[in-house]
């Protein structure tokens, strides 16, 4: 039954494979306008990144980055349709266009940038890989986890770190393969496997969702770069710039102090040059990006400047309580640097 | 015109076929029907070649790796069950054979146990003794009309997971433990050599078992004396290796497994997901059987259950040697379906985590992004494996239909 998604988006690339004759390159950012909505593919439930909270909204990291790219082509962040997809649907779904772009906690890498088609945008989140044990297994690092059995979710990068640690430290471990973050969780509750591995962030988030997150310590090693993003098909410039610029955008307005609050007012009275290009006063960066010349105050309108999405997601303001580290801007101290919006 | 091919199988004294007037070739019913038939096939070659070309150039165009190279790579990710030695270091070749083998396991288990647990289950709902013959029944309707997949995680999640950690295990004697991680069993090790002329013993034992049995069938035949030569022949079969393990002084030693901070290691270890989808189908599938057996029994008539009856025989042997031959025939075709769809049925394994071909393919389809190719090799190898159980079951019941004379 679990299956049924990803036999459905095979069938899926195999049937527009056939009937496809439409090139791509620009096609998306039309289509997209055409059809009103921005389809966004994200995760099945990752509270911080993609979640639905009480109400059924999605809501997140991921999510937000969506909503800022359908408030840059459309002015309004709503315009928005979410598909959740597992670790192992993702792809074939962006790849067979049921997706237009996919925002689900993916780490960038140079196969799945090249090989399966794909291009990522931007980095949104700098993540690496950790290991969740509960504590009363009482371990305190990573090493020493000989031949523990883990869980772990199947075609991840996350699969791969964890073969690649356990043989580089000369350790043996159990796979345990589950594709719902649920599964996965009960699993790991229920004690059929020692240790959950995840990106650091995922672990964060999954402890939150446990009964007793008390009872789980996050190890100290991080053993991977997981640099986390959106990512669309190849051979679509157009839409390609759309989603990078925008995240860009959101990074820039964060320099440059626009927060969703003053965003109108600085619009009016800023006499930065910096500040009025990106808000679309002087120059005309939409035109470049064929949108409208306030994409980008649309974007920051609809979700705020990323610090905001961070700290109201992930960060403070949010129940996972993640400091910015590596994904501060880097005049604070961080790796975040978005390149010049002119 | 279109006659005059039907006339010449007509004897016609008036006329030869030889001198009969030669329709031309286009008018021929013969020649028209085979360039049809030609016509259309070249028509699916041509269709199927276009279907291939467009979908390899829109995968380039698209710039999705494509073809079957991929097999040769790195696979890089672990299996947590495996029959063949396998590592991250293999190839995804290897992982989908992996997975492969770990179907064929459990599919092949699955329609032993089905099928025992099927035919008993058949067998009790016609006992005369009620209480036997309500169980049978509700076990019947109770399983088959819950949807698979349910009992797979109720097997799963309800009854194998809350076992206890392997810190905790339910053990006997320190030698067989039970835990959330599977049941461990000591692992008996053959000394170095000692398992070849074993093996040699076991194949003498099932030649020497065949030709008494056959030694037996015709001294019956003849003589009419009969000769127990199903229990001689199961005593050779298992005797024989046995009496070449004693002569070697019985080199047997046993791997234990033992308590590490995680798990125990060493010995046998039966994953719980191998177990609970090995529940989950034979007793779904069983409960299927169950019905088709007892529809074959109650297909034979009530005067050869009569007839049985008079010759004096007992209900048991009635049953074993005069029914239950004869139900066969009824039983075989519908039980082909049966095994058919436990094949098909256990992809489900990917709800509970055992490595089957379906759950290692999509790691695959998803570390390579090879959805077509994956996707056909899944297609293939369902459709190999059912064809392969259809064809052994057919042949099987050209061997027990009724000889029509």
């Amino acid at each position: 039954m679990r299956l049924t998604p990803t036999v459905a988006g095979g069938a899926a690339l195999c049937i527009g494979l056939l009937a496809g004759n439409a090139a791509f390159a620009g096609a998306t950012l039309d289509a997209v306008k055409k059809k009103g909505f921005v389809q966004c593919g994200v995760s099945t439930g990752l509270p911080g990144f993609s979640s639905t909270n009480d109400k059924g909204e999605w809501t997140g990291l991921d999510v937000d980055v969506c909503r800022a790219i359908a408030a840059a082509v459309f002015g309004d962040g709503s315009k928005v349709k979410f598909t959740p997809l597992t670790s192992k649907e993702r792809f074939t779904a962006l790849q067979s266009g049921e997706v237009d772009i996919l925002s689900r906690n993916t780490t960038w890498s140079l196969q799945r940038d090249t090989a399966l088609g794909l291009n990522f945008t931007n980095v949104t989140y700098y993540d690496g890989q950790g290991f969740m044990v509960p504590k009363k297994l009482e371990v305190t690092s990573a090493k020493e986890l000989d031949g523990a059995a883990v869980c772990v979710q199947p075609g991840t990068t996350t699969e791969l770190n964890l073969s690649d640690y356990f043989r580089g430290n000369g350790m043996k471990f159990t796979p345990v393969v589950f594709e719902n973050d649920d599964e996965i969780r009960v699993a790991f509750e229920q004690g059929r496997c020692d240790v959950f591995t995840t990106d650091a962030s995922g672990l964060y988030s999954n402890r939150l969702g446990m009964p007793t997150p008390d009872d789980y310590v996050v190890l100290p090693e991080i053993i991977s770069k997981e640099p986390l993003g959106p990512a669309v098909r190849q051979g679509d410039d157009e839409w390609e710039n759309v989603g990078r610029w925008t995240v860009n955008a959101l990074i820039t307005a964060e320099e440059l102090g626009v927060t969703s609050e003053n965003v109108e007012e600085m619009k009016g009275s800023s006499d930065n040059p910096n500040v009025k290009r990106l808000l679309g006063t002087e120059d005309t960066m939409g035109e470049y990006l064929k949108l409208d010349a306030d994409w980008a105050v649309n974007a920051i309108k609809a979700v705020g400047n990323y610090g905001e999405v961070f700290e109201r997601n992930v960060g403070q303001g949010s129940p996972l309580k993640i400091e910015r580290g590596l994904n501060a801007l880097w005049t604070n101290g961080g790796i975040l640097y978005a390149p010049p919006i002119r | 015109m279109a006659l005059d091919r039907l006339n010449e199988s007509v004897p016609q004294p008036a006329l030869s076929a030889k001198e009969a007037p030669k329709a031309p070739v286009w008018a021929d019913p013969f020649w028209r029907g085979l360039a049809a038939q030609v016509a259309v096939v070249l028509g699916l070659l041509v269709f199927i070649w276009y279907i291939v070309e467009n979908t390899r150039e829109n995968l380039a165009r698209l710039h999705i790796a494509s073809g079957f190279n991929f097999v040769n790579n790195t696979a890089g990710f672990d299996v947590g069950f495996a029959l063949i030695p396998y590592s991250a270091t293999s190839t995804y070749g290897d992982a989908l054979l992996v997975g492969f083998l770990n179907t064929l396991l459990v599919a092949g288990l699955g329609i032993v146990f089905a099928t025992v647990i099927g035919f008993v289950m058949g067998i009790l709902r016609l006992s005369n003794n009620w209480l036997v013959a309500k169980l049978a029944t509700v076990y019947v309707e109770t399983l088959r009309n819950i949807p698979l997949l349910l009992q797979l995680l109720f097997w799963y999640t309800a009854v194998l997971s809350p076992l206890p950690r392997p810190a905790n295990s339910l053990t006997l004697f320190d030698v067989i433990f039970l835990n959330n991680r599977g049941l461990t069993l000591p692992k008996p090790v053959l000394g170095e050599g000692a398992g070849i002329p074993i093996l040699v013993a076991l194949v003498l034992g099932i030649i020497a078992a065949w030709a008494l049995g056959r030694w037996a069938k015709t001294r019956l035949e003849r003589t009419g004396r009969p000769f127990p030569s199903v229990i001689v022949g199961a005593c050779l079969v298992v005797g024989l290796p046995i009496l070449a393990f004693l002569v070697q002084g019985a080199p047997l030693t046993f791997e234990y497994a033992e308590e590490t901070r995680f798990a125990l290691r060493g010995g046998v270890n039966v994953v719980p997901e191998l177990v609970a989808l090995l529940l989950g189908l034979s007793l779904y599938t069983a409960a299927f059987i169950a019905e088709i057996v007892r529809s074959g029994i109650l297909a034979v008539s009530k005067g050869q259950w009569e007839a049985s009856e008079a010759l004096g025989l007992e209900r048991g042997p009635t049953l074993r040697l005069v029914v239950i031959p004869q139900a066969m025939r009824v039983i075989i075709p519908p039980l082909t379906s049966q095994y058919l769809n436990l094949t098909k049925n256990s992809s489900l394994a990917v709800a509970i985590a055992y490595p089957d071909l379906v759950a290692i393919g999509g790691t695959v389809l998803n570390q390579t992004g090879q959805a077509i190719e994956i996707v056909l090799v899944w297609m293939v190898v369902y459709v190999t494996l059912s064809l392969t159980t259809s064809l052994l079951m057919n042949w099987y019941n050209a061997r027990k239909a009724l000889v029509e004379r």
